[in-house]
């Protein structure tokens, strides 16, 4: 296969940056896409040319590091799966392909296609745990959970915090993200003593990060690899409000 | 030098309650006089870090991704151990003691090992109190299912994701203490190189990865949390960023590396489809349950899995089946990966490359139904379908052996403490609980019990005997480091080469895969030591680089690992010529049943093997830990 790769570049988080085009020849079809740009960055360094900086680590779609904006859609056009788990029989020979960083004021560029998401950080560290010491717990049987509510907690948990959600939304909201958290602890038992702080802190960190409003539009959840219910921002805006009804902070 | 793994007199099952007692402990309100520097931010590091700043004490961690929690951790599947016996089905703590140490071919510390099977039930409650969803039952309860190397079902997991959860678990944690401000934590920073202070271990001196900048910083102690060295290997399934270079300047700076060539090499893993792979992605052992590995009688070359299902069964060999009729297909990972190189070797593997085995679903489905099938395995032959393009329901899934785990590292005695003082080295970093072979589950279970449970207790034995006093990053041994730190990384951007850093590291890859691989002879390992010479010297003179220091440099980070990795690998040639016996996962030819299986041998090579540095291009000197067995009896494992 040939592929013409139209690749945004920019050099640091001041320079304004823009499209270059790389023509790429004998791309395999069982090529990822992240190996095809291993594949052109051996090349550009061979010519002494600097090479496209991509996030990826392990490559095996659970790290959430890979964070491509392939054709208009973040991890490109195959549902639910990342962009090191994108192949490229899922193009075609002669296909030109433009890829982009995540594009949000929250996740600011560092170099081509390197953003900065430590905003997700921020936010997890402003409440998305349940406040225990390391020791001193009960019997991990102790509580029983019934197995559905579990099962919806674990669906909850499985955001691999890559941002594509915050690609994907027309506002840059990160509802999607923060729900899928938020959602998880409500759920438990062990989630509730902290419940109605851990969604108004969570919430106010989401919005001094400069993450857009939420509009239902759904386009993270369609994008999101994980398949991240859209359940969970409805389970969010109750928390929220309930939370604020309740709050002493009101 | 004389080896003291420090581990306590008195019964097994004593050891670690006595030593809790008897090591010194930090008064709560001295805690706060004292920093440390934890490097990583895996299962290992993440619990150890969140657990110190709970403690009191100040606490800088580091990781090299974006965020704590991508480390690599997030990526293992299956589950984790622990002895809860919530099945009534026998297990115990010495049960899971005794089948680790006898996985591990009885090259692990007794000690050690009984401690991380008795620690292994806290590890359980104290993730299911974070909030961790593991699987439950409909009851309300935990559930478990059984691994390789058990009879008992002791495994807890979160479906296919349990790294992922656990690894969330603990940095949930950790965030909580960065929200707290006893964590202060470094993303997007690497490690490159270990700072001594009159003989102790003081800070370390880091690269920011987003501007280049070089930084010293200094602590009573440093934790190093940096994982296994499988990316040796080139191909292997760890993540990309995976890398020895923390560990390998400490053991540069006197930390000794313990049984540098037992790497775990997993049978089932989706096959390199080309020259362009990246990495190599596991599919659980669970699938031999049902599945049945065969390969063609007679070699046809390029064989693709649609034209498999064509070869009549009378032309295949079924060969795990033929030549161990007791397990079959249930072998041990160390037998079924080696006996799929052999049919390879002979010319008889499958795929395009020649290097691959069927692994065969169609009697399962036939005997059970599609649905069954599916409902045991669909998760895992989608991603097969999403990544080769073939449907494993329609033909059979091609499999081979990858490079998945190392369980060499460095020593620690039974504080987890390096030889260097003040430095230590948690989770896969060390080489302390898995003897020569891993059991499946048992990682996870090493991470956590090494970050929650054993390094908050032995840390403060040290601690509580240092100064409060900080030793300034002005001081001397800082300027130093940093210069040496500085030069190489001008050394490596100045030699404007011809080769890529992947390149070399392909090759190195090559050179470990085909002579220190699954099976290792002398005349071979002499010929790769002789060959990785010659690559290190080709490196320093022929590497090529573009950008500069002071910016994000994917390339220069990633020569700068490479060259560690060589070192590395000439030091893991070294070890397997000094193990002149077959144990864990490790074939050596020299050292064979009439059978042809492997055979250990207790009377020589009982002990852990740990490597000294003696300077740049200097043979390294080893030194010997006899493993005394006090509690278990040696026995040679068969299968047949």
């Amino acid at each position: 296969m040939n592929i013409t790769l139209k690749v945004w570049r920019q050099k640091n988080a001041q320079d304004k940056g823009g499209f270059k085009t790389y023509p790429v020849a004998n791309v395999s079809p069982d090529m990822s896409f992240l190996e095809m740009f291993d594949v052109l960055n051996e090349q550009l360094l061979a010519k002494g040319e600097d090479p496209v900086h991509f996030d990826h680590d392990c490559r095996e779609g659970i790290c959430g590091m890979c964070s491509m904006y392939i054709n208009g859609k973040p991890h490109g056009p195959k549902d639910a799966v990342t962009t090191c788990q994108l192949h490229m029989r899922s193009f075609k020979d002669g296909d030109s392909i433009t890829v982009e960083p995540w594009r949000a004021k929250a996740f600011p560029v560092v170099k081509d296609l390197v953003t900065d998401r430590s905003a997700f950080d921020r936010i997890i560290q402003s409440g998305g745990y349940i406040s225990i010491n390391t020791g001193g717990v009960p019997d991990a049987n102790e509580i029983p959970i019934p197995k559905k509510i579990a099962d919806q907690a674990m669906d909850a948990a499985t955001c691999i915090g890559c941002g594509a959600c915050v690609a994907a939304c027309k506002n840059a909201s990160a509802m999607l993200f923060v729900s899928a958290k938020v959602s998880q602890l409500a759920m438990l038992p062990q989630g509730q003593v902290e419940r109605k702080t851990r969604a108004e802190r969570m919430v106010a960190q989401m919005d001094e990060e400069g993450f857009g409003a939420c509009t239902n539009t759904g386009a993270c959840s369609a994008e999101c690899p994980k398949e991240i219910s859209l359940e969970n921002i409805a389970r969010l805006n109750r928390e929220f409000y309930g939370a604020k009804l309740k709050s002493e902070n009101v | 030098m004389k080896l003291d793994s420090k581990i306590p007199e008195g019964p097994l099952a004593e050891k670690w309650t006595k030593h809790k007692f008897n090591v010194k402990l930090v008064n709560p309100a001295n805690k706060r006089k004292y920093d440390i520097i934890v490097v990583g931010s895996g299962l290992a590091g993440a619990s150890a870090a969140a657990s110190f700043g709970e403690l009191g004490y100040n606490v800088k961690c580091f990781c090299f991704q974006d965020s704590p929690r991508r480390a690599h951790s997030i990526a293992a599947q299956g589950g984790i151990n622990a002895a809860k016996n919530y099945q009534n089905d026998g297990d115990s703590v010495f049960r899971l003691f005794y089948d680790t140490i006898k996985g591990g071919d009885y090259r692990g510390r007794e000690g050690n090992t009984y401690r991380l099977a008795e620690v292994s039930v806290n590890i359980i409650d104290q993730c299911v109190a974070q909030g961790v969803p593991f699987a439950r039952e409909y009851g309300g309860l935990l559930a478990n299912r059984s691994f390789g190397g058990a009879q008992v079902s002791r495994t807890f997991y979160a479906k296919g994701q349990t790294g992922q959860q656990l690894l969330l678990g603990a940095y949930s944690a950790l965030s909580r203490q960065i929200d707290s401000g006893k964590v202060k934590m470094y993303n997007r920073t690497e490690m490159l190189d270990l700072v001594m202070v009159d003989g102790q271990a003081r800070g370390i001196v880091t690269r920011n990865l987003i501007t280049g900048e070089i930084e010293s910083h200094s602590a009573h102690a440093v934790v190093l949390a940096t994982g296994g060295y499988g990316n040796v290997f080139f191909l292997s399934t760890n993540a990309m960023g995976s890398n020895c270079t923390a560990a390998w300047r400490a053991h540069k700076k006197g930390a000794l590396f313990s049984n540098p060539c037992y790497t775990q090499i997993h049978p089932t893993c989706i096959p390199v489809s080309g020259d362009h792979q990246s990495k190599l992605t596991l599919m659980s052992e669970s699938l031999r349950n049902d599945g049945r590995v065969w390969v063609p009688k007679k070699g046809i070359k390029g064989l693709t899995a649609k034209a498999a299902t064509e070869i009549p069964e009378e032309e295949r060999d079924y060969y795990l089946e033929r030549i161990y009729p007791a397990f079959g297909n249930l072998v041990p990972r160390d037998v079924a990966s080696r006996n799929a190189k052999n049919v390879c070797d002979e010319g008889r593997g499958v795929g395009s490359t020649g290097l691959a085995v069927f692994l065969d679903f169609s009697d399962a489905i036939k005997r059970d139904g599609k649905d069954v099938v599916k409902g045991k395995y669909g998760n895992l032959f989608d991603m097969y379908k999403q990544i080769t393009g073939d449907d494993p329901y329609e033909a059979p899934m091609m499999i081979y052996p990858a490079v998945h785990y190392t369980m060499g590292g460095l020593w620690v005695d039974y504080n987890l403490m390096t030889t260097v003082p003040g430095a230590y080295a948690i989770g896969e970093a060390n080489f302390s609980d898995h003897g020569a072979n891993r059991l499946g589950a048992s990682a996870l279970m090493q991470g956590l019990a090494d970050g929650y449970f054993i390094i908050p207790y032995t840390i403060g034995n040290y601690l509580a005997s240092m100064p409060y006093d900080k030793v300034s990053t002005d001081h001397e041994a800082f300027k130093t480091a940093e210069k040496e730190v500085k030069e190489r990384l001008d050394k490596l951007l100045s030699i404007n080469g011809t080769k890529t850093p992947d390149q070399f590291h392909k090759e190195l890859g090559l050179i470990m895969w085909e002579y220190c691989g699954m099976s290792r002879n002398e005349k071979g390992l002499t010929l790769a030591k002789e060959k990785i010479k010659a690559l290190k010297k080709e490196f320093w003179s022929n590497v090529k680089l573009v950008g500069g220091n002071d910016e994000l440099n994917m390339s220069l980070e990633k020569a700068n690992r490479v060259a560690d990795f060589i070192e590395l690998g000439e030091l893991m040639i070294d070890d397997a010529l000094d193990r002149r016996e077959s144990c864990g996962g490790h074939f050596r030819e020299e050292s064979q049943t009439e059978e042809g299986e492997a055979k250990r041998m207790d009377d020589e090579y009982a002990y852990v093997a740990a490597w000294a540095f003696q300077g740049e291009n200097q043979e390294e000197i080893l030194h010997k830990e006899e493993l005394i067995f006090e509690n278990v009896k040696l026995t040679q494992r068969s299968y047949k």
